[in-house]
């Protein structure tokens, strides 16, 4: 696993562009006036986007702004009330869900894990444990895993089957913050390794800015979308989130001397410029 | 000495068991006991059922459990009652509504105790064919769906995202069930076949490191139970499904017994 240290040291200077130069890249998934309704209340409402492959699209809104009801709309876990939600044909997704409770009666390793969907080759199995940074627990029993360690298994498992198409739902939860940037990293790693398109999902601000192409800021309909620059700039996402949210980038400044990989070793990191 | 009837009960159990074990495991891990429960309750309505139109007692009893368990998952979508109210209702109803029925048609003579208990002598060989052709055609099937039952079971959501249709694979397990009930009725009666699918598989948790090696762990200790409850019933002239219960039962106590060993699977377990 390539632990990213350096994204402690660089500010993140421009955002990447939206899609690569060369051509449009094919559409993965769009909704178009998505609409879902739960006894009476909408719980999202107007929401229009496009995620193209090799793109990274991040939800943001605070708790109960519908950001997980949007992917499970978009992913076809649940039908929308209005609008459309329009899906590339024979799309391979690989989903890591928001709440995932195992029944501790279900004796599951990590490696079993990894086939829950479909068959994969052992040495297969090993590089996608390798690159989340859990190789050495594959013979784990997956209810003794710590959260973190388990949202990297949920990950590796995602990854495994090359999706197109990679759903993340709040994919650092129960992870510590220099583990929450090596995720993030791993996470724009495997964009450009798969090529494939991820829908992020984040309540959380700082660090996601970093490794996303368009922002889009749910508040139950579309508050804004854009570039992270251009969202943290716009005064519907200040409004939103307020004051603290503005000095959002400034959390990148905050020095660590090292960070721990997640297999407990620790890595020293260049001394930061002084800003 | 094994007289032949015996030696049918004997098979016919085994045969049981080897279905009951994957199956048993998922209700175990589907926190499905009860709902297993009120499958197995309903199955009095289907035999009353059966000979009030004249059907074989075994699809009679398929049918029933069957529309049973379909009208429970149809409920439980509806969310109008909590699950366990919504068991508690039906499986005592459909239980009732059978003894009912057997009580109001007097011309017919039923061994009520046979039915609810189980009961060895009744097993002919005909019922040694549909149990072995039935119980083979049910793991057959079970294989085709294990996957994305498996996943299912895990997290629907995936399931559902990586396109293994998991509402397929639940409609189908909840079928095989009701081919389990119709099937072990004979031998464990039908107030009891809960317990031959979910003792063995709870046993078994504790020895399995994959989901795959519990459910033929569990089918082990099925067998083994069955064949110590059907001795322990010809021997002490006590009723066959009871005896096949305690005999899991046992199994079940003694699993518990050699806590160092089990303290030290766990730290193997355990990572280092």
């Amino acid at each position: 696993m390539t632990v990213a240290g350096h994204a402690t040291a660089t500010l993140p200077s421009t955002p990447r562009p939206a899609a690569p130069a060369a051509g449009q890249p094919p559409l993965l998934v769009a909704a178009r006036g998505l609409g879902v309704k739960r006894e009476g209340r909408w719980l999202v409402r107007h929401v229009d986007l496009a995620l193209h492959q090799g793109e990274i699209l991040t939800l943001i809104g605070p708790n109960g702004a519908g950001k997980s009801t949007t992917a499970r709309a978009l992913l076809g876990l649940i039908r929308p009330d209005a609008g459309t939600v329009e899906r590339a044909r024979g799309l391979a997704v690989g989903y890591v869900p928001q709440r995932l409770t195992l029944d501790w009666t279900l004796p599951l390793t990590v490696r079993r894990l990894m086939t829950l969907t479909g068959r994969h080759p052992r040495a297969d199995i090993e590089r996608a444990l390798a690159q989340v940074g859990i190789g050495h627990l594959a013979d784990a029993r997956v209810q003794t895993l710590s959260g973190g360690e388990f949202q990297r298994a949920l990950l590796a498992r995602a990854i495994i089957r090359r999706p197109q198409l990679l759903v993340l739902d709040e994919p650092v939860q129960n992870v510590d913050f220099s583990g929450e940037i090596a995720l993030y990293e791993l996470i724009r790693g495997l964009r450009d390794e798969l090529g494939c398109g991820i829908l992020l999902i984040s309540h959380d601000l700082h660090i996601v800015m970093a490794h996303t192409d368009t922002v889009l800021c749910l508040n139950g309909h579309v508050c804004c979308h854009g570039t992270p620059q251009a969202v943290t700039e716009s005064p519907e996402y200040r409004r939103l989130f307020g004051v603290r949210a503005s000095g959002t980038l400034a959390v990148y400044r905050h020095h660590h001397d090292h960070i721990h990989r997640a297999d407990g070793s620790v890595v020293h990191l260049p001394p930061p410029e002084e800003s | 000495m094994l007289d032949d009837f015996f030696v049918r009960a004997l098979i016919a159990g085994i045969g049981v068991a080897l279905v009951a074990g994957p199956l048993g495991c998922f209700i175990v891990w589907r926190r499905m006991a009860y709902f297993g429960d009120t499958m197995a309750h309903s199955a009095l309505l289907g035999i009353a059922l059966g000979v009030l139109i004249d059907m074989d007692q075994m699809l009679g009893v398929f049918a029933v459990v069957a529309v049973t368990a379909l009208a429970l998952v149809a409920l439980q979508r509806q969310r109008a009652l909590p699950t366990d109210a919504l068991l508690g209702i039906l499986a005592h109803s459909t239980l009732s509504l059978g003894l009912v029925l057997v009580a109001l048609m007097v011309w017919v003579r039923m061994d009520l105790a046979g039915y609810l208990f189980g009961d060895i002598l009744a097993v002919s060989r005909g019922d040694l064919a549909v149990i072995w052709g039935g119980g083979l055609a049910i793991l057959a099937v079970l294989a085709t769906i294990w996957r994305p039952l498996l996943a299912a079971t895990v997290s629907a959501d995936i399931a559902e995202a990586e396109e293994m249709r998991p509402g397929h694979a639940n409609l189908v397990f909840m079928v095989l069930l009701a081919a389990v009930v119709a099937i072990a009725m004979k031998i464990v009666g039908i107030l009891l076949i809960t317990s031959l699918l979910i003792i063995p598989a709870a046993t078994a948790r504790r020895f399995a490191p994959t989901p795959e090696a519990m459910a033929v762990i569990a089918t082990g200790l099925g067998a083994v139970a069955v064949t110590g409850g059907l001795y322990a019933s010809l021997g002490f002239d006590t009723p066959s499904g009871p005896s096949i219960v305690t005999a899991a039962f046992v199994l079940f106590l003694l699993s518990l017994l050699p806590p160092a060993v089990a303290r030290l699977r766990t730290a193997k377990e355990a990572r280092p």
